[in-house]
């Protein structure tokens, strides 16, 4: 039996760290989704060198660990006299790694666009830009949700990354709250549990997003 | 378990005296420490083995320079010894870790153990321990120059810990009013500290004075926090080495010869 007075002695770090996580993961879904839009519309922009650096980008996030991602904007940065607390380097930590990501899935979703469509837009006199956000972007969501959901749900299981530079998420006070009282297995249930809370709802959000664009097809 | 354990040592012992025995015929002076000590004096040792260790600097560890052994241990050991025999060439150093010290102290491998080992009531049960040697325990570094003197000037500081220990609950207990941040590991909770992302990390101070002297834009500041000393192991029952070890040890710090070595190995002077 899981033993509850550890989550009624340590509530305020349970509560403290589920609320850094909830907002790290919410700021870095946000930021990833604008970055990932961008990446995805160079990615697949006519000019080569657009088309370029947004493949550097995201083969280079995509092939690289998380952890030291964190840790460049964590502990690298200050070498430039540049010093983000752990909470902020968390949340552009995340967000950079999951926007490519998004990207890969957003490109995937307009390119299963057809490609007449882009030239009907742009013979109509559409920009590109245009024809992208007027056209190709809102056909593009409904493939894309599926995918993108699932980014979702691993940004918020990434946070907990948090807690190795010192975040006080979660994962944090998991760790510290483990090490106090020795019983390791309960509070990472209760951890797990918290997580739970976030990504149930994000889960069911998203399912219930899949269906209705299905039915307004 | 216990029983598996107790039958090896027999047997280890058993296989050591064969060994030195049928190594010379002549001489009685050659048996091992454990079967001469009730007959002989310390004194007529022809040398006392020391456990020491060699994966702790500054305190015993390997210089790469040379590949010997050296250290804080192996100094005092070394002055101890030939306080107690009289001559510098009668000690034998035999490396140990935390696991082997003791079971190799018991079955007479080693007659003294110098490796930074801390008094606890546990040990106390499986040997005798010497006072006092080292003043070990939590304590501060911060950057040289930093205003922090002390536990009490922690007030709003952000103070590193590492994950595992105890050393963070014990700075919140001490000083409420500082922020702990707790990292992985002692590398990333010293990179957090050369990165400024905290004002004074706190661990062991012997871990501490190994990062002071590998790093010397930073010091140990406010002494040790909670007294966890360091002592020489002997045999349990061992009374009379307990009595040398802890005689010699008082010459030392009284002639100032304790305060040398400190200096030598530590770079600062004994609190």
């Amino acid at each position: 039996m899981l033993d509850f007075s550890i989550l009624i002695d340590h509530k305020k770090e349970f509560l403290a760290g589920f609320l850094t996580t909830l907002e790290v993961s919410l700021l870095a879904l946000v930021l990833s989704v604008i970055l990932g839009i961008v990446l995805a519309v160079m990615k697949i922009s006519p000019l080569k060198m657009l088309k370029g650096l947004a493949t550097a980008y995201i083969e280079f996030i995509q092939n690289t660990p998380l952890l030291i991602q964190i840790f460049f904007f964590y502990f690298g940065l200050p070498a430039v006299g540049i010093q983000l607390n752990p909470f902020i380097s968390g949340t552009i930590g995340l967000a950079v790694y999951s926007s490519a990501y998004i990207a890969e899935a957003i490109r995937a979703g307009i390119q299963a666009v057809s490609h007449g469509q882009v030239e009907a837009g742009r013979a109509s006199g559409l920009t590109y830009l245009q024809t992208m956000q007027h056209i190709i972007l809102p056909q593009a969501i409904k493939v894309v949700i599926p995918p993108l959901g699932n980014q979702f749900l691993n940004l918020v299981m990434g946070s907990a990354i948090l807690g190795s530079i010192s975040g006080k998420d979660l994962m944090y006070y998991g760790d510290i709250i483990a090490s106090d009282t020795f019983v390791v297995f309960d509070v990472y249930i209760f951890v797990a549990l918290f997580y739970l809370i976030l990504t149930v709802p994000l889960s069911l959000f998203i399912h219930h997003l899949e269906r209705k664009l299905s039915a307004s097809d | 378990m216990k029983k598996w354990q107790k039958n090896w040592g027999i047997a280890l012992v058993s296989v050591l005296l064969a060994v030195s025995m049928s190594g010379c015929g002549k001489s009685d002076d050659a048996a091992p420490a454990l079967a001469n000590k009730s007959e002989k004096s310390i004194k007529d040792m022809d040398k006392i083995v020391v456990g020491i260790g060699s994966d702790a600097f500054p305190f015993g560890y390997v210089d790469t320079a040379d590949k010997k052994t050296k250290g804080f241990d192996l100094d005092i050991a070394a002055a101890i010894v030939k306080d107690i025999l009289g001559a510098d060439d009668k000690i034998e150093y035999k490396d140990v870790n935390g696991k082997t010290r003791i079971p190799m102290l018991k079955n007479g491998d080693i007659d003294i153990i110098v490796k930074t080992m801390t008094i606890t009531e546990d040990r106390k049960k499986e040997v005798d321990f010497s006072d006092p040697y080292f003043s070990a325990g939590q304590s501060l570094l911060v950057p040289k120059g930093s205003a922090i003197k002390g536990i009490d000037d922690l007030k709003g500081k952000k103070v590193i810990a590492v994950k595992g220990t105890r050393d963070g609950k014990t700075i919140e207990e001490k000083s409420p009013d500082a922020i702990v941040s707790e990292y992985e590991n002692l590398g990333e909770a010293f990179t957090a500290l050369t990165t400024g992302k905290g004002d004074v990390l706190t661990t062991d101070n012997a871990i501490l004075m190994g990062l002071a002297l590998e790093n010397p834009g930073y010091e140990l500041v406010g002494g040790v926090i909670d007294d966890q000393p360091w002592g020489i192991a002997v045999r349990k029952g061992d009374k009379e080495m307990l009595d040398a070890v802890n005689a010699s040890l008082k010459k030392l710090k009284e002639t100032g010869e304790y305060d040398k070595i400190y200096e030598k190995w530590l770079k600062q002077k004994p609190e």
